[in-house]
Order: structure tokens, then sequence, then C-alpha cells
């Protein structure tokens, strides 16, 4: 089965939009949806403030997931980007992957004219790729 | 006094597999005391070297508990505590 995460293109613009406008430090947030469907995206603050790494601001974390929660929403996608290394999972990525129910997608703007976003899922420490698709 | 506990899909697979569930004590400590005495193994998860976990975050209602008094926070009846994993990483 091929599982593939849909996201309109317009958010994934604006996630490119949000790791230019942080850069050169990680920028990151969530994708809050329902059934698989993304219903809003949420900036956050990265509380690291670093080109390095990314910890949620926490109480933009809980302001978010109460927001999730009051319209039934799950964390479908988190996000972050990478300002010099390739849009895939670092080992600190891995080992701080704690939310199992969501995507966890990479923006690189390694290569500045040309960002590059991919979905992964992040289980138990492995990481498999997934298909993202713009709608 | 019990009082209600949020918790993520993640910490929810120590406690027996639901969100939501009731723990007793006065302050957030003894919350969690209470509900590692049910599930041993809890509170390492939470708690390290007497703090809270740097990639735990702890709320009472809508506060991180790190802006409060941590695990001496004292609870009321009627409070929600939340125990949400740090979203975080790093290239």
């Amino acid at each position: 089965m091929v599982v593939t995460l849909s996201l309109p293109r317009s958010l994934i613009d604006e996630m490119i939009a949000h790791a230019k406008e942080d850069a050169p430090n990680e920028c990151c947030g969530i994708i809050a949806g329902e059934d698989g469907r993304a219903a809003k995206l949420f900036r956050a603050t990265n509380a690291e403030a670093s080109p390095y790494r990314y910890n949620v601001e926490p109480r933009d974390l809980f302001r978010i997931f109460r927001e999730c929660e009051e319209n039934g929403w799950s964390f479908l996608a988190i996000y972050h980007s990478h300002t010099a290394s390739e849009a895939y999972p670092s080992p600190t990525d891995v080992r701080l992957a704690t939310w199992p129910e969501a995507y966890y997608v990479l923006v690189s703007l390694k290569d500045a004219g040309k960002p590059v976003v991919r979905a992964f899922r992040i289980l138990d420490g492995a990481i498999s790729e997934e298909e993202l698709a713009a709608i | 006094m019990a009082i209600e506990v949020k918790v993520t899909a993640n910490f929810a697979k120590l406690i027996g597999g639901d969100r939501s569930t009731r723990a007793e004590g006065s302050t957030i400590g003894e919350v969690l005391d209470d509900l590692d005495e049910r599930h041993p193994g809890f509170k390492r998860n939470v708690v390290a070297e007497g703090r809270i976990h740097r990639f735990v975050n702890v709320y009472l209602n809508d506060e991180d508990v790190r802006f409060l008094q941590q695990l001496d926070t004292p609870i009321s009846e009627g409070d929600v505590v939340s125990v949400l994993p740090a979203l975080a990483g790093g290239a």
C-alpha cells in the first residue's frame, strides 16, 4: 500500500515561505487535520532560534494542541526546515520523534533556488519516506 | 483529590492506552507519582533527576509548570494537567 500525505499546494508553499523567512535558523510548525485532510497550518516559534535545532515553544505547542482538540483535529504533519542539509530526518530528529501519529515533513533550503519538501513517518527509530502529493 | 490528566498518543501507551485519565494528588509531582504507582515507568519518561525532562512539557490548565512551581505546583479541584512531549529535533 502506498501511503500518501496529500497537502494543498498553498500549504506546501507556506512551509517553504516560513523556512525562508526564518533562515538561517530552522523554522517549525504544525499542520492540523482530520481524516488525513489538512485543516490549518500553524506556524510555531522555534524556542531554540538555531540553525541546527528546533523546539516548538512550549506555550505555542499547548495553544496549538488545544485549538486542535477544540476542533476535533489531530496533528497531521509536523514540519521543520533544514537550512543547509537535505530534507531527511537527522539522528536528532529521530531520537526526539515522539509524535507517532504525525507525518514529519522536512523542508530543505540547501539549494536556495530549489527548496525540497519531503514527508516521513518516524516510528520507534525507523524512518520511512511517504509520498507527498500536492493537491 | 482526583483531577484529569490528558496525554498524547505516545504517553497513552504508558498508561493503558487512554488519552485521558484521572489521578490523585495535591501537586504536579504527586499526580505523576500516583500515575507511576498504577503504571510503573510512566514517571521516568516525564521526570529526570528530580526535574521535568527537557523534552517533555507539563501544563497545569494552560500554563507550562516550568513557569509555575515545577513539580511543586499546587493543584486545585477541577484542574486539568496535560503532558505533551516536546516537538523538537535538529539538523
